[in-house]
């Protein structure tokens, strides 16, 4: 089923009602999430992420715009009507029951003509649970399991009513480093099992790459791009968007667009055609350098990081923005140890913004 | 660690306490044990007169009284009746008021009331509002005429008045009164114990109930009673424990008659050690330890009963 968003807004009243300090926590959003997809929403705590995502599932009324399951606008339905699964950040698994207990709940709570049948409960419990791959520890408490092993739980309380629309509050944050590389491509490997629309919160962005068919970055409750992860990391539409994605992130440098050549320092380092004369922020992603002997662009040689495969090198240049500048190249390259090195730059991983609103400069 | 050559300063600074606990505690706890085995102790062994042997006589002198056998009985049907109503109707309030948002600062400080009202002084308001005037005045054909402001109410609902715990009222009367004031005195300190169990559990609780389509009376039970057990299980427990105390009460409203006929028809556990310990202190310290044997073994089961069924 898809969901339908439209001009979506809610704004918290400030504690003082003197002072009329609002929070405008999610703004005008706007976003149609195809049916079966699993969307990523990402942004830097504090964005709207969570709200967003409890307006969706009806646990939080929006101030403005609308909400449409499919074709029916669900904005006014309560959350005990909206039937969605909702997995929440701390899991909320109900302390006094067993997992069991806690994945029939949902089942159990249904009236009239949806009521089951209790075989029939017992036995979509353990589809639900061999699904997320616990169903031997059905008869533990939430207590007595591991973080990750709770989340399962809190998964499998989420699909066992079969809910047309999943909805992840940053499931993984609770979760040690291997831990969640491994549940996140269980999460993906279940929600295409099932075919779920699926909304996964994350401030991860690397998280939020890895498994969404389509990730939604935000910033202070606004909107600021929607695509496809690569379409995004390749293509982003203001430099908070190209700051956010990618590990390691994007280097940043001061710069100037002079008759269609961009000068950072005083080497002009890419053709820019048709870019008039201004002042820049320009971002070259890690991989955009190459080594190269007669390139143009000099930086001071710092180390040198041999990973396998790459080699990450840092270096310095008085007119980057970030402390040092990583780059990764191809471990071909021979780095002579000298106090400097030379780049040349792929002019696709380069990527200009306006100084006035930060907004990109296609060339 | 605390080291050795400061240990004389903790025991210093402890020492006032102890002190005071190995007076007015600890001694008496030992010396109720003495005494009451010690047979036909009175007012007189105390100056040194007869000289008593050990033995549970003061024991079977207490349960053959039929005194206290009535003391016993009321003590433990206003614990039986007390205890499962006043915890209800606490949780239900709790529950109101910890959805109530505006006025909970009032309302915190109505409900309160009670907890710090000397309880006597609540005793005598409840005899005015339960009173009857005139009710011996005259011949039995006289209407009664009354003052209480719970009999005006049932005749202002066309009711007949009732003569709830004056001269001539019988036992159930006199009992449902007792339990109505226990009850009320009881309610603030559960419903302040059970708010604050409800403020503390953790609001995602119920919004996943939300979420899951939970209808609000299931909300109640398998939820709400559930993560409260632990703070249920203690106003139960301390509920029994103070139920089995109850004395003041009765004094409130009956006078220390312990009822309206001077038959003490009222009487409690406490009420008849009080009666005794002026002049048979054996019996009372007798009466004493069945006392405190009765709460423990109540109090086990209870403790027994409630690790069994709260969650922790
Ligand atoms: N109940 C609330 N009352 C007031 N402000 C809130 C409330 N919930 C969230 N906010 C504010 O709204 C903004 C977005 O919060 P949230 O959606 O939780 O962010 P995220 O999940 O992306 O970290 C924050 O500034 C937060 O302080
Ligand atoms: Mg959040």
């Amino acid at each position: 089923m898809k969901i339908v968003l439209q001009n979506l807004t809610k704004i918290f009243p400030g504690r003082n009602k003197k002072i009329k300090e609002e929070v405008v926590a999610v703004s005008d959003f706007t976003f149609e999430i195809p049916d079966g997809k699993l969307v990523g929403l990402l942004g830097p705590s504090g964005c709207g992420k969570s709200t967003t995502l409890y307006m969706i599932s009806g646990l939080q009324k929006p101030t403005g715009g609308k909400i449409f399951f499919g074709d029916d606008d669900v904005t006014r339905l309560s959350a005990e009507n909206r039937g969605v699964g909702l997995v929440f950040q701390n899991y909320a698994l109900y302390p006094h029951m067993t997992v069991k207990q806690n994945i029939l709940f949902p089942l159990q709570n249904l009236k009239g003509k949806d009521k089951l049948k209790k075989e029939v409960m017992i036995e979509r419990a353990y589809t639900a649970a061999k699904l997320v791959q616990i169903d031997n520890l059905m008869d533990r408490k939430p207590s007595e399991l591991s973080g990750g092993q709770q989340q399962r739980v809190a998964i499998a309380r989420a699909l066992v009513k079969m809910p047309k629309v999943l909805l992840l509050d940053e499931p993984l944050s609770n979760l040690d480093a291997r831990l969640r590389l491994q549940t996140r491509e269980e999460i993906r490997r279940i929600q295409k099992e099932t075919g779920i629309t699926t909304i996964f919160v994350t401030h991860d962005q690397e998280e939020a790459m890895s498994i969404s068919d389509l990730i939604v970055v935000m910033k202070l409750g606004v909107v600021q791009q929607v695509g496809a992860p690569q379409e995004v990391y390749d293509n982003p539409t203001n430099l908070f968007v190209a700051k956010f994605l990618g590990t390691p992130p994007i280097n940043v440098f001061e710069g100037k667009v002079e008759g269609e050549k961009l000068y950072i320092g005083d080497a002009a380092v890419l053709d820019v055609p048709g870019v008039s004369d201004q002042p820049v922020t320009v971002g070259i992603r890690p991989e955009g350098f190459e080594i190269d002997p007669n390139g143009p662009f000099v930086c001071n040689l710092q180390n040198v990081e041999i990973m396998g495969r790459d080699v990450s090198v840092v270096s310095t240049n008085e007119a980057s923005l970030n402390p040092v500048i990583r780059s990764i190249v191809n471990s071909d390259n021979k780095i002579e140890m000298g106090e400097t090195v030379t780049f040349s730059l792929k002019s696709h991983k380069v990527f200009l913004f306006s100084k006035e609103d930060e907004s990109r400069i296609y060339f | 660690m605390v080291e050795s050559k400061h240990k004389w300063k903790a025991w210093l600074y402890l020492a006032p306490a102890i002190v005071l606990l190995l007076i007015f505690t600890v001694w008496p706890i030992f010396n109720t044990v003495h005494v009451a085995f010690q047979e036909g102790y009175n007012e007189l062994s105390l100056i040194g007169g007869e000289s008593t042997k050990y033995g549970f006589g003061n024991f079977v002198d207490v349960v053959k009284y039929p005194g206290f056998v009535t003391a016993l009985k009321n003590t433990l049907l206003l614990c039986v009746l007390t205890v499962p109503i006043s915890t209800i109707l606490a949780l239900v309030i709790a529950v109101c008021l910890n959805s109530i948002k505006p006025l909970s600062r009032f309302l915190q400080t109505i409900y309160f009331l009670p907890y710090v009202t000397n309880s006597i002084a609540i005793g005598m308001v409840f005899a005015a509002m339960f009173n009857i005037v005139g009710s011996n005045i005259g011949g039995e054909a006289e209407l009664i005429t009354t003052s209480g402001i719970i009999n005006n109410v049932i005749e202002f609902f066309g009711g007949e008045p009732v003569n709830w715990i004056n001269s001539g009222s019988s036992y159930w009367a006199n009992i449902t009164v007792m339990v109505v004031y226990i009850v009320w005195n009881a309610l603030p300190f559960k419903i302040l114990i059970l708010l604050g169990g409800l403020q503390s559990v953790n609001k995602q609780y119920y919004d996943a109930a939300k979420v899951d389509g939970t209808s609000r009376f299931r909300v109640f039970t398998k939820i709400t009673v559930p993560l409260l057990s632990p703070m249920l299980a203690y106003v139960v427990i301390t509920g029994f424990i103070g139920g089995f105390k109850e004395y003041s009460s009765i004094v409130g409203i009956f006078g220390d008659d312990m009822g309206h006929s001077g038959n003490r028809e009222m009487d409690t556990m406490v009420g008849y050690i009080q009666d005794n310990i002026d002049r048979w202190q054996g019996r009372a310290s007798a009466a004493a330890l069945i006392l405190f044997g009765i709460i423990f073994i109540v109090t086990m089961i209870n403790l027994y009963v409630s690790k069994k069924k709260t969650h922790y």
